[in-house]
Parts: structure tokens; sequence; C-alpha cells
């Protein structure tokens, strides 16, 4: 399958700024979740109408697969500025169960009681194990059973569908 | 009794900690690891909410033989903040001193599904002998045995120096006193080491510090002068006043007029050294009070990460438990297919 990474980088930015300005969103904090949330983040970040950092997390202590994987063995920092009462926008590069989104927001709670929180995601796979969401996104895909998506970054940002093991 | 090598019962099959008796046998990856995750764990301290999910359900016990407020609270605060239950067992009112046997407390304490025994005792090798006597499902952290070892406190240390001075290499580090009866100088002298630190000194009197200590590449000083000119970092340990009425030492006061690290002292060292001490201070006796209150002093540094280096240690070794019995598992089943087949 072909992707059009910068065709679907354009789409998720102008409906993110579509989704800010519908729900009159200003000066948000813009977060990427590590690692390829981070990339999309980056390249997307300009066209946000914001004056904050981007800031970053990394949802390793929260994930609720411990006790069945251990501990994931690179932590990347998590740097947030306070969260109190400030909309926050959440970008991932791919969103498949919601479980990585869910983890996200418990860390982002332990920080502060944000006014609203928003998602953004580039690839939408549509398999859902939650109730999560996205407010904005860049491209839908329907994989098969086997498949799964591979973001590589950050420079270049590349992403490739592959079979999984 | 024949004890099993220490890093063969530390690790398990993919190289991970699954308990964390001794810093011997350890690499420096392993130790930059601890060094790595402990420092994600004090950015924690950013959060209104300084904890985190991942011992979640998890309960830890802390096995305390031996007195020590401050190691337990930052372990206690170190299994809280990582969301375990924590029970801590007053070994002094328990069953060991109403006669029952070490082994028994433990299976005991392990049928209460504990995960996790962080073990205070002052017999050298204790840790060691609970891990090889408990359970395999049970992590066990090792919070100071006798003489033998302090591996928490020692990395604590490592990651007080890293935050200070950056990279351990080119690094010179005078540990000054009872070396000869301390467990966190011979830990410590094995993180430096591995971690690569250029010169090791240790100071004190033959008394304190004796030869047999050459073996491990250190440098002897008897002279505090020569073991603090140009030195990057400076580790007080605590003098055991019991020691003092021993013919160990001749009394306080000769020691500190001796040893003692004093403004004037201090500036033997470099202008930018920084000074630590695992605590308590004995103030007026291995230090003075305007160099533990002075802006070298890193001293309450070393307490906050003292939690945060416990957080990663407990974290790692529950984590490489997890893998060790998915491993398990796993070689079982692939048995059981083989017989089926």
């Amino acid at each position: 399958m072909n992707l059009d990474i910068d065709r679907a980088l354009s789409a998720l930015a102008d409906n993110l700024v579509e989704h800010c300005q519908k729900k009159q969103i200003t000066n948000p904090i813009v977060v990427g979740i590590h690692s390829g949330g981070v990339w999309v983040a980056e390249r997307i970040l300009s066209q946000l109408a914001t004056q904050e950092a981007l800031a970053t997390l990394d949802i390793t202590f929260y994930r609720d697969d411990f006790s069945r994987m251990g501990l994931h063995p690179k932590v990347k920092q998590t740097v947030l500025p306070p969260t109190e009462d400030r909309h926050v926008i959440l970008i991932d590069d791919v969103l498949m169960s919601g479980r990585t989104i869910r983890a996200a927001m418990n860390e982002i709670f332990d920080f502060g009681r944000p006014a609203s929180i928003s998602l953004a995601i580039l690839y939408d796979l549509h398999q859902a194990e939650l109730p999560i969401h996205a407010d904005a996104v860049g491209e839908v895909i329907n994989l098969s059973a086997t498949q799964r998506i591979k973001l590589s970054g950050p420079s270049p940002l590349v992403v490739n569908v592959v079979e999984s093991a | 009794m024949m004890q099993s090598e220490p890093r063969a019962l530390q690790l398990n099959e993919q190289g991970q900690l699954k308990h964390f008796l001794t810093l011997d046998g350890l690499d420096k990856t392993i130790l930059t690891e601890i060094l790595d995750r402990a420092d994600s764990f004090l950015s924690m301290g950013e959060q209104s909410v300084k904890k985190v999910p991942l011992l979640r359900g998890k309960t830890v016990v802390n096995l305390f033989f031996e007195n020590s407020t401050r190691t337990r609270t930052t372990f206690e605060l170190a299994a809280k903040r990582l969301s375990a239950d924590v029970i801590n067992l007053d070994i002094a009112t328990s069953a060991t001193s109403k006669g029952e046997s070490l082994l028994d407390t433990l299976k005991n304490l392990e049928a209460m599904q504990s995960d996790m025994f962080v073990v205070r005792h002052g017999d050298s090798g204790a840790a060691h002998f609970i891990a090889e006597h408990c359970t395999p499902n049970v992590a066990i952290i090792n919070a100071g045995d006798g003489r033998h070892a302090h591996p928490t406190q020692a990395m604590l240390d490592m990651l007080t120096i890293r935050r200070h001075k950056g990279p351990f290499e080119g690094l010179k580090v005078a540990i000054v006193g009872d070396i000869l009866h301390s467990r966190v100088a011979r830990s410590q002298i094995h993180a430096l080491t591995t971690l690569g630190v250029e010169e090791i000194r240790l100071v004190g009197p033959k008394t304190l510090v004796p030869d047999l200590f050459e073996d491990t590449g250190v440098t002897i000083c008897h002279e505090l002068q020569a073991g603090l000119t140009d030195v990057d970092v400076i580790v007080m340990l605590r003098l055991q006043k019991e020691r003092m009425q021993g013919a160990l030492l001749p009394s306080e006061s000769e020691f500190y007029r001796l040893y003692g690290l004093t403004a004037e002292t201090m500036a033997w060292a470099k202008p930018d050294a920084i000074v630590m001490h695992p605590g308590p201070i004995n103030r007026g006796v291995e230090i003075a009070s305007e160099v533990a209150d002075g802006p070298h002093s890193v001293i309450l540094n070393q307490v906050t990460n003292g939690i945060a280096v416990r957080m990663a240690v407990m974290s790692m070794a529950m984590s490489g438990q997890v893998q060790s019995r998915e491993y398990a598992e796993s070689k079982a089943s692939e048995m059981a297919l083989g017989e089926e087949i």
C-alpha cells in the first residue's frame, strides 16, 4: 500500500486548525507522544496558533500491560508545562486500540486538570478497543489483520505498511 | 554454604535485573540504565501527582532486621510513588524474635503473595541468602547487608555525581573515613570503577584504610591533603562512634584534626568540587557544619536522588521478574508441545 505522508500531514493540520476554530481553542499546549507523535507534532506545530513550545510525553510508566510485558527499555523524557485550565492538543502518529491515548490522558491529569484535551492522529486504523476517537485525522486506513503501520523518523519522516511477525 | 554467582542470581535470561543484591558483576550498561531510569523518575517531581501506576497491585515488604529509619522511609516512599502496597516489618517485634527461623518468616510472607522484599540485615550475604531460598517470583532488593554491600546507596551517589559533574570519565573521587567497616564504600568502589572514573582515592588512617584495598585498583592516602588535592568529588563517610572507644582511633577530636573536612581542608580540592555524605552526619567529627551546609554540599540532593534510584531499581527488578516468568512459561509450553508430538 502506497501512503503519501505529506498529504496526510497537510490534511491533519487543516482538520486540526478547523477543530480549534470550531471549539474556540486558543494558545493550546501541543503535546507529542514519543516517538512518532513528537515527529508529527514537530511538522505541524507552526500551523497552529500557539505561543507554547512543543511538549512531549512518554507514557511508559502509565502503560496497562506492565504486568504482562514488563518495562519498556527506553524511557524518554516527559516535558509538560502546568496543564491546569489549559487546552491540550494530544498528537500521535497512529490510533489503533486507544490504550496509548488512555495512558497519555492519565499522565496529563497527573500534571493538573486541563480545560480540554483534543486528539489529533495522523493515521486512524479504526481498531479501537476503548471508547476513544480522534478529533482531527490525517487519513483513515483499513489494514488486514497481518498488517501494521511503521513510522520512521525524525528526518526523513517515512511511513510504511509492514507485515506483522 | 556455597552461594551462587551474584550476576547469575541477579539477572534473568535476557540479562535484565530481577534482584538487586550487589553491584559486583553488573556492567556499565546496566548501571547506566539504572541512572537513566532514575533521571526519568526525578522529572516526576514537576507533576502535581508525584506517583505513577507501574507497581499498582504489587506488594512490597520492607524487611528490616537492622534499624534504619532513613533508608526504610526512602524505600517506602519509592514503592508508594510506584503505587505499590507497602508493609513495614519490624523484625525486633516480629516472629523471628519469638524463635521462628528466617526461612519460616519468609515462607509466611511469600504465602501472603508478596512481590518484592527490601532487605536490610546486619549479616553480610543475608539478601543473597534470601534470594536463593525464596520463591523465584519475589524480587529481592538489598538495602544494606553487614559490611558487604549497599548498592542503592552507591547508585544514588553515582546519580548525584553524574547530575553535578557530568560524565564519569576524567573525574577524581576521594572517599574519606572508615572504609574498613563501610558497605557503602565497597559498593561505591565497584560503581565508580565500572562507570570509568579516572581515579579513586581512599583516605583515612591505616587502621580504617588497610592496604588490602589496593587490590581494587584504588589509590590509598593516609594524609588528607594528598587525598583531597585536585579531586572533583569528596565522599565523607560516617564515623561510627562506637569504634572511637576501640583501638582503631584515638578520639573524635584527633580524627577531626587529621581527617575532618573543613573550609580549610576543602580548599585542597578543585574549586568546584562537590561534597557528599550518606548520612546521618556527625557534625564536628567527620565534617564541619559550614561545609555540610555550604555551597559545595550536595548532601540533601543525595536524599532526593535516593528515592528516584530506588524507584528505578524496584521497577526494573519487577520488570525482570515479569520477563523471567514469561520466558519460563514459554519454555514450559514448548516442552509440553514437544511431549505431545
